[in-house]
C-alpha cells in the first residue's frame, strides 16, 4: 500500500500538467492576441517539462519498467489520476484564463510544501517546478483582476467562468487516503495548509477582481482515484491516436 | 516566397540621372550598402512595397501556425510535443517581430489583420496544404522552412534596417526548426513499413507546393526588378529556388526517399540540377483562394480575432481604469 | 475597430551584459503587461535577467539630417578609442 499510494500521488502530479497541458496547447495559433498565444504556448510548455519529469519518478517507483511516455500514451482513462478542474473543455478564453488560475494557486502553494518533502526525488522536482509556477501564478492572477475588472462583457465572462468551475476547484484541496498517508510521512503537501493558503489567496485576488466565488458550491470530485468526466476518453483518444494505431512504432 | 508575389510600384526601375537629389542620394546609400533607417527619406514606393512584403511575410507566419498546430496534440511522444509546440509558438513570435518592422513603416498591426481578414492581404500559398499525417510535421519542417529559411538567410542584408535586424533575430532562432523536420523524417524511414510509406507520401504531397514558395519565374515576376534594385528582395525567385533543389535533393537521397519528378536530374554542365515545370495555374488557383484549406485558415484566423475582442478591449479597459485612479490618487 | 493595446519597446540586459540593448517591440495595454509579455516573447531562451519597456511613443529619435552633427565630432576624437595608443608588446595585456 505505501508504495502504491506514492506512485499515485506522483501519477495525480504529472497527470494534472499533462492534461492541462494538452488542453492548453490547443490554444495555439488561434488567442486573442499574438503576445498571449506566446505567453500561453510558454505554460504549457513548462507543464509538459514537469509532466515529463512527474511521469519518469512514477514509472521508477512503479519499477516495471515504463517510462513517462508509456505512462503519458498507453493508459486507459480509468488509470488517470488528474482532478476533474484540468480536463474541462477550453470554453472561451476567460474559461481557459479562469482553470489556469484556479489549478495555478493550488499548484503554487503544493509545489511551496513538496520542496520541503521527505521524498528527496519530490523535493528536487518541485524545487524545479515552483519557479515557473510562481510565474503561471502571477500572470493568470493578473489576468484575471485585470479582466474581472475590465469591461462589464469581460466581467461577465470571467464571473461566469469562475461559477463554472469553482465547484471543480474543491477536489483538489480535499485530501483523501492517499494524501494522508503521505502527509503523515512527510513526502504529501498538507492540504490543510494549502487549503489556508489557497483561500486567503483567493479571497484577496478575487475582491481586487470585482469577483465573487459561488457560495457553499458542492465540491465535484473522482478525478484524483480515476472516476472522470466524459471528456477525458477524448482527450486521451486524441494524444494517444498515433501510439495506439501503430502500436511498438518509434517516433 | 513568404511574400511571394509582392506588388511594387508597376513602373519601370528608374536611373540614377532620372532621380530627384533626394531619391538619388536614397538610392546610392542603397548601392552603397547603408541600411535605410525609419526616419530616414524614402520613395513612397519604396515604403508602400516594404509594408506590403513584410506584411505578407508576417501573415504568413500567422496563418503558418495552423497546419504544424494541427499535430500538437497528436504529437506521438511528449518531447515530440514540446518540440512542436516550441517551434509553432516561434512562429507567432516570429510573425511579431516582423508585425513590429512593418510598423516602423507607419502601418499598425490591427489594420494589417483586419487587411489580411479582408482578404486584401496575401500570405503563403503554402500553408493552404492540409497536414494530413505525423509525416507531414517532418515535411513541413524539411521543406518548407528549408524553403523559408533560405528564402530568410538573404532577406537579412536586406536594405530596411528594421527588417534586416528581424531577420537576423529569426535567422537565429529558427536554425533548429528545419533540423526538427529532418529528424522528423529520419525517424520515419527507419521505422516500419507504414511509416516509410507515410514518409514518402508527405514528400509527394509538399514537394510541389514548396519549390511554389519562391513564387513565378523570374521571367513572370513583374516587380522583382524594381525589389532587386532596392534591395528588399536581394536574390532572384528562380535562384533561390535553383539552390532550395541543389541543397534538397542530396537530403532525400540520404532519406532514401524519392522526390515527386521524373525530370529530375544532375546537370554536370550547370553543376545544378535540372528539374520538371512547376504548375503554375495550381499557384495561382491558390493564391486566388482556392486551395485545400483557404477557408479553414482564415476562418480560423477571423474566429480567433472576433472572438478575442473582449479579451483585448477588457484588458485596455482596466488599463485606462488603473491611470485614471493613478492619477486621481496624485 | 476598437482601440489598439499601444506599441512598446524593448530593452533588455543579459546574463553577462553590461547594460541594457534594445530587443524589439510589442503590444500591451500598459507597463506591467508589457513587462510580462516581453518577458515571454523576447527571453524564451534565457536570453535576459533584466526587462525596460517604454512606451514607442515616448521615445525621441535623433533626425537622420542631424547625423552629421551628433556624431561627427565624436569621430575626430580617436583618442578615445584604445587602438589609437601603440602599446610596446612587452608591456603585456592593457
Amino acid at each position: 500500500m505505501p508504495q502504491d499510494a506514492l506512485f499515485d500521488y506522483v501519477l495525480r502530479m504529472g497527470d494534472n500538467c499533462l492534461v492541462l497541458a494538452q488542453r492548453v496547447s490547443v490554444w495555439c495559433g488561434h488567442a486573442p492576441v499574438l503576445e498571449e498565444d506566446i505567453a500561453l504556448a510558454n505554460t504549457a510548455l513548462d507543464l509538459i517539462g514537469q509532466t515529463r519529469l512527474w511521469l519518469s519518478y512514477a514509472g521508477e517507483i512503479e519499477g516495471k519498467g515504463r517510462s513517462a511516455d508509456d505512462l503519458a500514451y498507453l493508459r486507459d482513462a480509468r488509470a488517470f489520476r488528474n482532478c476533474l478542474l484540468v480536463e474541462q473543455p477550453n470554453g472561451d478564453f476567460g474559461q481557459t484564463l479562469m482553470r489556469q488560475f484556479l489549478f495555478d494557486a493550488w499548484h503554487h502553494f503544493t509545489l511551496g510544501a513538496l520542496k520541503n518533502s521527505a521524498d528527496g526525488r519530490i523535493a528536487e522536482i518541485a524545487e524545479k517546478a515552483a519557479k515557473e509556477v510562481a510565474y503561471h501564478l502571477d500572470r493568470s492572477g493578473d489576468l484575471v483582476i485585470r479582466l474581472g475588472d475590465g469591461t462589464a462583457e469581460s466581467h461577465n465572462r470571467m464571473q461566469a467562468a469562475l461559477d463554472h468551475l469553482w465547484p471543480f476547484a474543491g477536489e483538489l484541496t480535499t485530501p483523501d487516503e492517499v494524501d494522508e498517508a503521505l502527509t503523515q510521512k512527510g513526502v504529501a503537501a498538507d492540504l490543510a495548509q494549502v487549503e489556508s493558503q489557497v483561500s486567503a489567496y483567493m479571497e484577496k485576488t478575487l475582491a481586487e477582481a470585482t469577483l465573487s466565488a459561488p457560495k457553499d458550491a458542492p465540491v465535484r470530485k473522482g478525478g484524483k482515484t480515476g472516476l472522470h468526466g466524459e471528456e477525458l476518453g477524448y482527450i486521451l483518444a486524441e494524444m494517444q491516436f498515433l501510439q495506439r494505431a501503430y502500436p511498438g512504432a518509434t517516433w | 516566397m513568404y511574400a511571394q508575389e509582392v506588388k511594387s510600384t508597376g513602373k519601370p526601375v528608374k536611373s540614377l540621372d532620372e532621380m530627384d537629389p533626394e531619391e538619388r542620394a536614397f538610392q546610392e546609400r542603397i548601392d552603397a550598402d547603408i541600411k535605410i533607417e525609419p526616419k530616414d527619406f524614402m520613395p513612397e514606393g519604396y515604403r508602400k512595397t516594404l509594408i506590403r512584403q513584410i506584411s505578407q511575410h508576417a501573415h504568413s507566419e500567422i496563418v503558418g501556425q495552423l497546419p504544424e498546430g494541427n499535430w500538437i496534440t497528436r504529437a506521438p511522444t511528449l518531447e515530440r510535443k514540446a518540440i512542436l509546440l516550441a517551434k509553432v509558438q516561434d512562429e507567432a513570435g516570429h510573425g511579431l517581430y516582423l508585425y513590429c518592422a512593418a510598423e516602423t513603416l507607419g502601418a499598425s498591426r490591427d489594420e494589417m489583420t483586419e487587411q489580411l481578414l479582408a482578404g486584401k492581404a496575401k500570405y503563403s500559398s503554402i500553408f493552404n496544404y492540409p497536414s494530413l499525417t505525423w509525416a507531414d510535421i517532418g515535411a513541413i519542417g524539411w521543406l518548407v522552412d528549408g524553403a523559408a529559411i533560405m528564402n530568410q538567410v538573404q532577406l537579412q542584408r536586406c536594405s530596411y534596417g528594421p527588417y534586416s535586424r528581424a531577420m537576423v533575430r529569426i535567422c537565429k532562432e529558427e536554425s533548429f526548426h528545419q533540423r526538427q523536420g529532418y529528424d522528423i523524417m529520419m525517424k520515419l524511414v527507419k521505422g516500419t513499413d507504414a511509416q516509410q510509406e507515410m514518409a514518402q507520401d508527405a514528400l509527394d504531397r509538399w514537394w510541389w507546393p514548396s519549390l511554389m514558395m519562391f513564387g513565378p519565374p523570374d521571367a513572370q515576376s513583374v516587380h522583382s526588378a524594381q525589389s532587386m534594385a532596392w534591395k528588399i528582395k536581394p536574390v532572384s525567385n528562380d535562384e533561390l529556388r535553383q539552390r532550395f533543389v541543389d541543397q534538397t535533393v542530396p537530403q532525400a537521397e540520404y532519406l532514401g526517399l524519392q522526390i515527386p519528378d521524373p525530370d529530375l536530374k544532375w546537370n554536370e554542365a550547370r553543376g545544378r540540377y535540372d528539374f520538371g515545370k512547376i504548375d503554375w495555374n495550381e499557384f495561382y488557383d491558390v493564391l486566388k483562394g482556392n486551395g485545400p484549406c483557404n477557408k479553414e485558415r482564415m476562418a480560423a484566423r477571423q474566429k480567433a480575432w472576433d472572438d478575442g475582442a473582449w479579451f483585448r478591449d477588457g484588458l485596455m479597459a482596466h488599463a485606462r481604469k488603473k491611470q485614471s485612479r493613478k492619477m486621481a490618487a496624485e | 475597430m476598437s482601440e489598439e493595446w499601444p506599441l512598446w519597446e524593448v530593452f533588455i540586459r543579459g546574463q553577462h551584459g553590461l547594460s541594457h540593448r534594445h530587443v524589439g517591440s510589442l503590444h500591451a495595454p500598459d507597463a506591467e503587461m508589457a513587462i510580462n509579455n516581453a518577458r515571454d516573447v523576447y527571453t524564451r531562451r534565457n536570453e535576459g535577467v533584466s526587462i525596460w519597456v517604454v512606451r514607442a511613443a515616448e521615445i525621441t529619435a535623433s533626425s537622420p539630417g542631424e547625423k552629421g552633427p551628433l556624431f561627427e565630432p565624436a569621430n575626430s576624437k580617436v583618442y578615445r578609442h584604445p587602438t589609437f595608443f601603440d602599446i610596446p608588446d612587452e608591456v603585456g595585456q592593457m
